[in-house]
């Protein structure tokens, strides 16, 4: 449990730079591009954090597009009123548990603790997985959204940059009471913005992730548990802003909600806008 | 006083009884009446080894121990079939003879019918109560998902994944599952005794 201590750490040390950069980041909001608008992203080898293998290849991504901001409690709505099997009251425990959208008002009304442009949150796998379908996308992979996601501003990948995990690790260090910002904000350089910084994100590869506490050994004797090649070697073990991601996002089942976990779209290909 | 007590409750009760019945006649009516929690509300379709097309709630009636594998798998994926034989040979003849199983492979591309069909033959599995099936790379996800099941395609065309062993009663619930495999797991063991015990 290094780890935690670690990161405890770490999280105190930049409290105050957290504070600062948030209100630059408010400060520097552009006003959100047209909602369903996707970027392409021209995907590569890509160094993921998850090897593809026990030998720590890299992960291809292929040419996709993927959603510029987050789906939005406006936009769920939508996708509620019209497919009313995912109304909260209508929707089988089975794909999403009763949280479901518990903050809007009502089933079909967002209310006063869901404004319209903030990300919806609360969703389950399924549900996300169905509202991406309505827009004829899916969710990405998390190979797909790490690789989004390891840009900033300038760079197609930032993630060795000291700064750059320290942004990430400082919104984590943020209690997640306050209510959420409005999707929008600087983009990177793909011109895909809030992958760092508002929501937490399904990945339609979520149950893929396989990090138990078991399998963070490099030489995991625990093979019963897993077939092939075993547990996974995680790589770069010190990138704490990316592993604790995918440390969350695997300890979900598909059914689950949690208050600042959202979701984006993406679709195959490199083609243009929508 | 006493008697607007009393009618307060019956009242009260009354409101129970409707709001139980609303949320138990959910729309989704072409499930016809499966709980809220059945995993046969997905709508998952499904190529067995013999090429034919089913549905996951084919099953629908009876108990179904259900798994996931892959036929190319060198190690996990025998041992959970023949944790699936322990567990099955514990039952007696009648109890045997109720319990369906499948076995859902995570190999949609390599895994075909045929495949399938030849590693059924070689493991001397019984066709007439297994039926081991595939389904398209989403379908694969969305079941897992409702199995709780954790799977990654590896470089090499192989996975990594769980071994889980999941029970589900004749309408599709979960009543039990387990990840020991190997030895016979007793209270899993013990939960398919007893779903197995009665005619459904």
């Amino acid at each position: 449990m290094n780890d935690a201590i670690v990161l405890s750490t770490l999280r105190k040390t930049i409290v105050m730079k957290s504070l600062l950069s948030m209100a630059f980041a408010a400060a520097a909001c552009a006003a959100p591009a047209d909602a369903a608008e996707y970027a392409s992203l021209p995907g590569g080898v890509f160094a993921s954090v998850l090897p593809a293998d026990a030998n720590s290849a890299d992960v291809k991504v292929a040419a996709f597009r993927l959603r510029r901001e987050p789906v939005t409690n406006a936009e769920f709505l939508a996708f509620v009123r019209a497919h009313a099997d995912w109304r909260r009251d209508r929707t089988a425990s089975v794909f999403a548990e009763p949280r479901y959208l518990a903050h809007w008002a009502a089933a079909d009304a967002l209310g006063a603790d869901a404004k319209p442009d903030q990300p919806v949150t609360q969703v389950s796998w399924f549900a996300a997985q169905a509202f991406c379908a309505s827009e004829g996308a899916r969710l990405p992979s998390w190979s797909e959204w790490e690789f989004a996601a390891a840009a900033d501003t300038t760079r197609t990948d930032a993630r060795s940059d000291p700064a750059w995990r320290a942004a990430i690790l400082n919104w984590y260090a943020k209690p997640s009471t306050q209510p959420l910002a409005n999707t929008g904000g600087i983009a990177n350089l793909y011109g895909v913005r809030n992958l760092h910084g508002l929501v937490w994100e399904w990945v339609d590869d979520f149950n893929a992730l396989l990090v138990a506490s078991d399998s963070r050994d490099q030489n995991d004797p625990d093979r019963l548990r897993f077939c092939g090649a075993g547990a996974l070697n995680l790589r770069d073990r010190d990138n704490y802003a990316v592993l604790m991601r995918i440390a969350m996002l695997s300890s979900l089942k598909a059914a689950n909600t949690t208050t600042n976990l959202g979701f984006r779209c993406a679709k195959d290909g490199a083609g243009e806008g929508r | 006083m006493k008697i607007l007590a009393n009618l307060r409750i019956a009242i009260a009760a009354l409101a129970f009884l409707i709001t139980t019945h609303v949320a138990a006649t959910e729309p989704r009516a072409a499930a016809d009446a499966l709980s809220g929690d059945s995993i046969y509300r997905l709508d998952l379709a499904l190529v067995d080894q013999d090429g034919r097309g089913l549905v996951l709630r084919e099953w629908r009636g009876g108990p179904v121990l259900i798994a996931m594998f892959y036929t190319s798998c060198p190690y996990m994926c025998p041992l959970i079939v023949e944790s699936i034989k322990r567990t099955e040979h514990a039952l007696d003849d009648n109890a045997r003879a109720r319990l369906h199983v499948v076995l859902v492979t995570f190999d949609s591309a390599r895994d075909t019918p045929l495949v399938l069909k030849t590693a059924a033959e070689k493991r001397h599995i019984d066709l007439t109560r297994w039926t081991l099936a595939r389904a398209e790379p989403a379908g694969v996800r969305r079941l897992a998902a409702v199995l709780d099941v954790q799977y990654r395609a590896l470089p090499d065309g192989g996975f990594n994944h769980s071994g889980v062993m999941t029970l589900l009663d004749a309408d599709g619930g979960i009543v039990a599952r387990t990840d020991k495999l190997g030895e016979v797991d007793p209270e899993f063991l013990a939960a398919v005794q007893k779903a197995t015990a009665t005619a459904h």
